[in-house]
C-alpha cells in the first residue's frame, strides 16, 4: 500500500488530515448499482471512504456492459452488486467493500433496519414510491440520504437529512476580518505607535495599510462627530485624504489603503444570516442540542456581552505591504485578540454545558477555536422530507420556476421525472421504454403529467410538448456519462456532508444534458 | 431512417444508448439523422483523439468508450505517480513509473470489448501537424495553458476560409475541452471559425501572479515568501549552474529546510513540507468527482457534435461545487481579428522574394514578430530549424524563391512556427498566413484553396 499522505496528497490539500479522516470513518450504503450508482461509488473509494456496502439484486445483462464500466463480459449473468463490488476493491485495497444481492425496493420494505448501520446512503435510480419510504427510514435512524437519477439526458440530485451544520464553510470569496470599522483598543494603541508624516521615505512607503486606515478612520471621527464615512461624498473626500497622504507615487500601501477603504465604510455587527442563526430556536439549548448549536448558544451570549455586537476576530491578515517586523506584529495583535475571544467564548460554552447537564470538558478546545475562527461563516443547511416536498411543495415558487425563462426547463424536468414514475406505476413500463408504443406513451405522459400539475395546484401551467416527446425518447435509458456526471455530483456532495466541510447543495439539483442548463429548485 | 418500430429488442450493448441515437427528436441538432446507420457509422467512422491521460483523460476514455466511440487514441508525455491514484481510476499502484497513455488505453480496452485506443507516449509538440488532422474531433484533458493553447493553435491551422472570409465547414476540427481545480470546473466546446477558440477567451486564464522579488529579499511575510526565497534565489546563490529539479526530494527538502530557517529568522509562521511543495510545484488541488463531472460533460458534447442527437453547449460551461452547486452556461463571441482562429494574416508578397527574405519579413512584421521560424506548405517543411538533420536538409531552400517552393501558386497558405515575445516572455508559437503573390492571376477565387 502506498503512503496514504503521498496517494491522498492532492485532496488533503482541499479538506485536509480531519475531511480525510471523517471520510475513512464513514460507512457508505449504495442502493442499486447501474452506472449512476458505480460511478459515485467509484469516487468515494478513489478518495479512500471507509467502507462500502452494495445493494442491488439484479444480474449483469449485455445491456449493462454498454454502459457500466465496473462490469465486463466476464461478470454477465453473474450478481451485478458481487462484480460491482470486485472492481471497486480494486481501486483501493484501504476500503472495505461488501455487497447485498437484493433489489433495494425489497429492501426497503422488508428490513427497514438495515440502514442504521450506514453514515449515509446513496440512493441511485429508485422510484418516487420508493424514495418516500426510505426517506423517512433514514430520516429517523438520522442516517443521511442522497437520491441521484439519470434520465436519458436529465437527471436530478437531491439531499435528505433534517439538518446538516458547517463550521468550515471555507467560501471561496469572503471580507477578510480586519475590524477597521470597529478597532479594539489594542489595534488602535498599535495604530498610534505610527507617525504618518515620518520623513524616512522608506518607513513611510511600509506602513501597513491597516494602520493608515484606522489612524485616518479616528481622524474622521474626531472631525466628524464620532461617525465614519457613510454618503458617497465623505466616502470620496476620505479617499482623496488617503490619496493626499502619500508622499511618492509608488508606494504600494497607500494604493491598498485606497482599495481597501470600503472596509472602513462597511457596516459595523453581524450579518443578517448569522443573526437569524442566533435567533434560532435551536439556539435555546437544552441536553439534547449538538455541539454545534452550544456553541452558536455562546456566540450569542458574546455577540451581546463582550462582542460589543461583534463576532470573535478571525486572527488572520491578508499580505500587504510593510516591513517584515511590522506585519508580524499586526500579525501578533490580530491574533491576541482572538485568543481573547476565544477564551471567552470558551468559558460561556463550558457553563452552558455544566447548565444543560453535559461534561463541561465534552467540546475540545480545537472546536471551539475553529467554530471562532469560522463564525461569520457558519451554515445551517435543512431538508424538507421528500413526502412533504412532494405532496406539498412551495407553491408560489414552482409557479415563479414554471414561467420563468430560465427556470422553465429544469422545472419541465422535475415535473416530468416525476410523471415518469407515476405513469411507470400505472403502466408498469416507464414511457418510450419499448420502441412499439412511443405515440400512446407520448400522449399518456403528457395526460400524466397535466394530472399531476393538477394535483399540485398548478392548474393554467403547460409543460412544453417537446420536453414530453424528448422525456419518451429517453425510454428510461441510463447513458454512461449523464450517469458518470450524476454520479459525480452525488459523489462530491457526499463528500462535503461527510468532510462537514463546504456548503451541501439545497434543494433539488436538476440536471438538463440538452443544453446544460441545470438548475437549483427550492421547493 | 430505420423503422424501429417494427424491430425487436434484442439484447444489446447499446440499448441505452440506441434510445437516443435510433429515435427521431425533438430537441436535436439540425442534421440529426436517427437510426442504426448513425451508430454504426460512430462506431466505424468516427475517431477521437484525447489529449492527457491525467484526470480528465482517464474518465474521457471510460466515458467516450461507454459512449458510442470505438477509434480512440490518447496522447500524454508523463509517467503515472502516487499522487495520482485518488482520482485516476486506471491506475494501479504497481503502475507507478509506466507510461500513462498506455496503461490507460490497455485497461479501457481490457473492459470495453470492441473498443481500439492506441497510444502516444510522448510530447504533444512530437507529433506532426498532420497527426492531429486525422482525428473527427479532439478531446482536451490538460492542466496546462500552453498545451491547450498549442492544441487549439494546431486544430484553428486546419480551418480554412472561403473569399468572403466565411469558415469552410469540412476543415472545421472541433474540439471539447474541459479543466478541473478542487471543486471547481469547465467545460467548453470549441468550433473553430463558428465559436471562440481558446486564443479568443485566453483572458478567462489569468497568469499566475509571481512575487516581486524585493519583497522575497528584503521583506519577507508569509510563509510562501519564505519558501519562494529558498526555491527562487537562494538556491542559485548556493549551487551555482546546478539547475534545481522539483521532481528530486533532496531538492524539495534543501529548499523547505532553508525556508524553515528564514521563517524562524523573521518570526513567520505556516513553513510546512506540503506547503512548500504546494508553492514550488504549483501544485492544482485534485480530486475524482470534479474530474468525472467536467469529463462526463466533454464526452457527451464530443457526442453531440458526432451525431446531433441533441443539443449543444454553448459554449462555455462552468461548474463550481463548494459552495452549493453552481453551473452556468456562457456563450462567448469570437474575436474576429484571432491570429489563430480567424482568417489568417494576409501578406502580399512580390513573386521574387526568397525564402529568407519571408522569414525576415515575419520577425518586423508588427502583428507577428516571430523569430526563429520553420515554415510548412501543405504539410512540406520549406524550412526547419530542428532537428539538426532537418535543418541542414531544408538549409539550401532559404536562397530559393518561396514562390517556386509553393509550387508557383498564386495565394495559399503558409504555417509557421517559431518563437514570438509576449508579456516579456518568449513564447512558442504556431501562425496561419494568408500569402497572396502580387501580380499573378489566379487560377481560383478561393482564398486558402488547400491549406495545410
Amino acid at each position: 500500500m502506498a503512503e496514504p499522505k503521498v496517494k491522498y496528497d492532492r485532496q488533503l490539500r482541499i479538506w485536509g488530515d480531519q475531511g480525510q479522516a471523517a471520510l475513512e470513518k464513514s460507512n457508505i450504503c449504495l442502493l442499486n448499482c447501474g452506472p449512476t450508482g458505480s460511478e459515485t461509488l467509484k469516487n468515494l473509494v478513489l478518495g479512500g471512504i471507509g467502507s462500502i456496502t452494495v445493494v442491488d439484486g439484479s444480474k449483469v445483462e449485455v445491456g449493462d456492459l454498454g454502459n457500466n464500466f465496473l462490469v465486463d463480459e466476464s461478470s454477465l449473468g453473474q450478481s451485478k452488486a458481487k462484480c460491482v463490488c470486485s472492481f471497486l476493491q480494486e481501486l483501493n485495497d484501504a476500503v472495505k467493500a461488501k455487497y447485498v444481492e437484493e433489489y433495494p425496493d425489497a429492501l426497503i420494505e422488508t428490513n427497514p433496519s438495515f440502514f442504521s448501520q450506514f453514515t449515509l446512503v446513496v440512493a441511485t435510480q429508485l422510484v418516487e414510491s420508493s424514495m418516500v419510504k426510505l426517506d423517512r427510514i433514514c430520516r429517523n435512524a438520522n442516517v443521511i440520504l442522497i437520491f441521484a437519477r439519470s434520465y436519458g439526458l436529465t437527471g436530478f440530485v437531491r439531499i435528505s437529512l433534517k439538518e446538516h451544520t458547517v463550521i468550515e464553510s471555507k467560501p471561496e470569496h469572503f471580507l477578510d476580518d480586519l475590524r477597521l470599522n470597529n478597532p479594539w483598543p489594542e489595534l488602535k494603541r498599535f495604530a498610534e505607535g505610527f507617525d504618518l508624516n515620518v520623513q524616512d521615505p522608506v518607513v513611510h512607503k511600509h506602513i501597513p495599510y491597516v494602520v493608515i486606515l484606522v489612524k485616518m478612520a479616528d481622524e474622521w471621527a474626531k472631525n466628524h462627530g464620532g461617525r465614519l464615512p457613510s454618503t458617497r461624498e465623505e466616502k470620496k473626500e476620505f479617499k482623496e485624504l488617503l490619496k493626499a497622504g502619500m508622499v511618492a507615487q509608488d508606494e504600494d500601501n497607500y494604493k491598498e489603503a485606497i482599495e481597501s477603504s470600503f472596509k472602513v465604510f462597511a457596516p459595523r455587527g453581524i450579518s443578517s444570516e448569522l443573526q437569524q442563526m442566533l435567533n434560532d430556536s435551536s439556539a435555546e439549548v437544552d441536553s439534547s442540542s449538538s455541539d454545534f448549536w452550544v456553541l452558536v448558544a455562546a456566540l450569542k451570549d458574546f455577540v451581546t456581552n463582550e462582542g460589543g455586537g461583534e463576532a470573535p476576530l478571525e486572527g488572520s491578515i491578508p499580505d500587504m505591504t510593510s516591513s517584515t517586523e511590522q506585519y508580524v506584529n499586526l500579525q501578533n495583535i490580530y491574533q491576541a485578540k482572538a485568543e481573547a475571544d476565544i477564551l471567552a467564548i470558551e468559558r460561556v460554552a463550558r457553563n452552558t454545558l455544566k447548565k444543560i447537564g453535559r461534561d463541561p470538558n465534552s467540546i475540545p478546545r480545537a472546536t471551539v477555536k475553529s467554530f471562532c475562527k469560522n463564525a461569520r461563516k457558519l451554515k445551517v443547511c435543512r431538508y424538507r422530507l421528500i413526502e412533504d416536498e412532494f405532496n406539498s411543495p412551495n407553491l408560489p415558487e414552482l409557479q415563479k420556476y414554471l414561467t420563468d425563462e430560465d427556470y422553465s426547463i429544469a422545472m419541465g424536468i422535475y415535473i416530468l421525472l416525476r410523471a415518469v414514475d407515476r405513469f411507470a406505476a400505472n403502466y408498469n413500463s416507464f414511457p418510450g421504454q419499448f420502441d412499439s408504443a412511443m405515440d400512446e406513451d407520448i400522449s399518456r405522459l403528457k395526460s400524466t403529467a397535466v394530472g399531476l400539475l393538477n394535483d399540485l395546484g398548478c392548474n393554467s401551467a403547460t409543460l412544453a410538448e417537446d420536453l414530453i416527446n424528448e422525456m419518451c425518447r429517453f425510454g428510461a435509458a441510463e447513458l454512461h456519462a449523464v450517469a458518470a456526471l450524476v454520479g459525480g455530483i452525488a459523489s462530491q456532495e457526499a463528500i462535503k456532508l461527510i468532510t462537514r466541510q463546504f456548503v451541501p447543495i439545497s434543494g433539488t439539483y436538476i440536471f438538463n444534458g440538452i443544453d446544460h442548463k441545470s438548475q437549483l429548485l427550492l421547493l | 431512417m430505420a423503422d424501429t418500430s417494427v424491430q425487436v429488442q434484442q439484447p444489446s450493448r447499446s440499448r441505452d444508448l440506441d434510445k437516443l441515437l435510433l429515435r427521431p427528436g425533438n430537441l436535436v441538432g439540425p442534421r440529426f439523422e436517427p437510426g442504426a446507420e448513425l451508430r454504426d457509422d460512430l462506431q466505424a467512422f468516427a475517431k477521437v483523439l484525447v489529449v492527457g491521460a491525467g484526470g480528465l483523460g482517464c474518465e474521457l476514455l471510460k466515458d467516450l468508450a461507454l459512449t458510442g466511440f470505438r477509434n480512440l487514441e490518447v496522447i500524454d508525455m508523463d509517467r503515472i505517480e502516487v499522487t495520482n491514484l485518488n482520482r485516476q481510476f486506471l491506475f494501479r499502484l504497481e503502475d507507478v513509473g509506466k507510461p500513462k497513455a498506455e496503461v490507460a488505453a490497455k485497461r479501457v480496452m481490457e473492459r470495453i470489448s470492441g473498443v481500439d485506443i492506441v497510444p502516444h507516449f510522448c510530447r504533444i509538440e512530437d507529433k506532426d501537424i498532420e497527426f492531429y488532422n486525422d482525428f473527427s474531433i479532439i478531446a482536451l484533458g490538460l492542466d496546462s495553458i500552453e498545451a491547450r493553447s498549442y492544441i487549439n493553435n494546431v486544430a484553428c491551422s486546419f480551418l480554412e476560409y472561403d473569399s468572403d472570409d466565411n469558415p469552410r465547414e469540412e476543415t472545421i476540427k472541433p474540439m471539447v475541452d474541459g479543466g478541473t481545480e478542487g471543486f471547481k470546473g469547465h467545460a467548453r466546446v470549441i468550433m473553430p471559425g463558428i465559436t471562440p477558440c481558446f486564443e479568443c477567451t485566453i483572458w478567462l486564464f489569468p497568469p499566475q501572479v509571481k512575487f516581486p522579488l524585493c519583497t522575497l529579499a528584503e521583506t519577507p511575510r508569509t510563509a510562501a515568501h519564505c519558501i519562494e526565497y529558498a526555491h527562487l534565489i537562494k538556491w542559485d546563490e548556493v549551487h551555482r549552474g546546478v539547475p534545481f529539479d522539483p521532481d528530486n526530494p533532496k531538492n524539495m527538502k534543501w529548499v523547505y529546510d532553508e525556508a524553515v530557517k528564514r521563517a524562524e529568522l523573521f518570526g513567520i509562521p505556516g513553513v510546512t513540507y506540503s506547503f512548500t511543495q504546494g508553492v514550488v510545484k504549483n501544485i492544482i488541488p485534485a480530486i475524482a468527482s470534479t474530474n468525472a463531472i467536467i469529463s462526463a460533460a466533454c464526452a457527451l458534447e464530443t457526442l453531440k457534435i458526432a451525431t446531433e442527437c441533441s443539443k449543444t453547449l454553448s459554449n462555455y460551461l462552468t461548474y463550481n461545487g463548494s459552495e452549493g452547486l453552481h453551473t452556468k452556461v456562457t456563450e462567448f463571441e469570437r474575436d474576429r481579428d484571432c491570429l489563430v482562429c480567424g482568417p489568417g494574416i494576409r501578406l502580399e508578397l512580390d513573386p521574387s522574394i526568397t525564402l529568407q527574405k519571408f522569414m525576415d519579413l515575419l520577425e518586423e512584421h508588427p502583428k507577428l514578430q516571430l523569430s526563429k521560424a520553420s515554415v510548412t506548405h501543405r504539410g512540406k517543411n520549406l524550412y526547419m530549424q530542428a532537428p539538426p538533420v532537418l535543418e541542414e536538409m531544408t538549409r539550401s531552400n532559404l536562397s530559393l524563391s518561396l514562390f517556386n517552393l509553393m509550387g508557383k501558386l498564386p495565394k495559399d497558405i503558409v504555417h509557421v512556427n517559431g518563437m514570438t515575445s509576449k508579456n516579456d516572455q518568449r513564447t512558442s508559437c504556431l501562425r496561419k498566413l494568408r500569402v497572396v503573390f502580387k501580380g499573378v492571376d489566379g487560377v481560383t477565387d478561393m482564398d486558402t484553396a488547400g491549406g495545410a
